[in-house]
């Protein structure tokens, strides 16, 4: 079963990353581009019996390495659940 | 006394350490592999610096879970002086050894230079020796030592003494302009709650000999033995 976890900085946290991209698109003159955030994509491939039990582990290992709960939160997306 | 130097994939400041704990000050010096689960009997341990796993995911993030670091949270619970430099800090932070988090540096450069920082607290195994509120000038380089934590637990850390080092001017002002990083309140290093695990992004290991340009950070390495030959572990 794949799980797709989606890692963001808290909105609280600064991403001099993001402010680097969002400034050299406004040099290329995408003024309408108003912020950006970067983060993390991982698709993890889950032998779990059902989806729950494929999210939960996702959840679990997304606390425990994917995400650093202090500047991160996350998103799980599981493939095929409703 | 002896020192154990911890290593991992990618650490690279490694001898740097052990050249200053056996070399410079004459005492036993070990290298630990991370897949080690014992220290040798060390008195102090010390994460080096480097790029630990490439710093794949976050700095200090898969470190953090190599199985030497069961042995080094064991060793910090009984009172062991545990002193993490640079990517070895942002393993302690990964660990919930200390408590925060790295981001990229504010502007986005690899900074590499000697930067000036003051003593802010006397009272751990790695400053016992400084003069309080002297200014040492020590080198860093990193690209992700913007020192970041929550409101509560900053304010938190300031109010326990625990942030141990700032970054300053020559003169010991705290200034915008002295922070290479962006860390909030210019902070470069930080202790826990028992004061006993240190962590700091500059480098004293670099700095323990003049013929490199400072011996500014051989005082962190004494403080260290002293604290051990004094008996002063809890």
């Amino acid at each position: 079963m794949k799980v797709r976890v989606f890692v963001t900085l808290k909105p609280s946290v600064f991403d001099p990353q993001g402010r680097a991209i969002v400034e050299a698109l406004h040099s290329m003159g995408y003024g309408g581009v108003g912020d950006v955030r970067q983060g993390k994509y991982f698709e993890l491939e889950i032998d779990a019996p059902s989806a729950d039990a494929a999210s939960a582990l996702a959840a679990e290992v997304a606390d425990r390495m994917l995400a650093n709960p202090v500047i991160e939160g996350y998103r799980l997306e599981v493939e095929g659940a409703r | 006394m002896k020192f154990a130097v911890v290593v991992f994939p990618g650490s690279n400041c490694d001898h740097d350490a052990y050249h200053a704990a056996k070399h410079v000050l004459g005492q036993e010096a070990e290298f630990v592999w991370h897949k080690d689960t014992d220290l040798r009997g060390a008195d102090v341990v010390i994460l080096p610096g480097g790029f630990s796993y490439g710093d794949y995911l976050r700095t200090g993030a898969i470190a953090r879970y190599s199985p030497v670091m069961q042995a080094v949270a064991a060793f910090s619970a009984t009172g062991g002086p545990v002193l993490g430099i640079c990517n070895g800090f942002q393993v302690l932070l990964e660990a919930g050894l200390l408590e925060g988090a790295m981001l990229r540096n504010a502007r986005l450069k690899f900074n590499c230079e000697h930067v000036h920082l003051r003593v802010e607290q006397t009272t751990t195994p790695f400053t016992a020796r400084c003069a309080p509120g002297s200014v040492l000038r020590i080198p860093v380089a990193h690209g992700e030592g913007n020192y970041f934590a929550d409101p509560v637990t900053l304010q938190r850390l300031e109010a326990n003494g625990q942030v141990i080092f700032r970054y300053c001017t020559a003169a010991g002002e705290i200034a915008d302009a002295a922070n290479p990083n962006g860390s909030l309140h210019n902070i470069a290093g930080i202790c826990n709650a028992t004061r006993n695990v240190v962590g700091l992004m500059p480098h004293p290991e670099r700095a323990c000999e003049t013929a490199l340009g400072s011996a500014d950070g051989l005082v962190m390495f004494e403080s260290a033995i002293d604290y051990v030959t004094a008996g002063a572990r809890a």
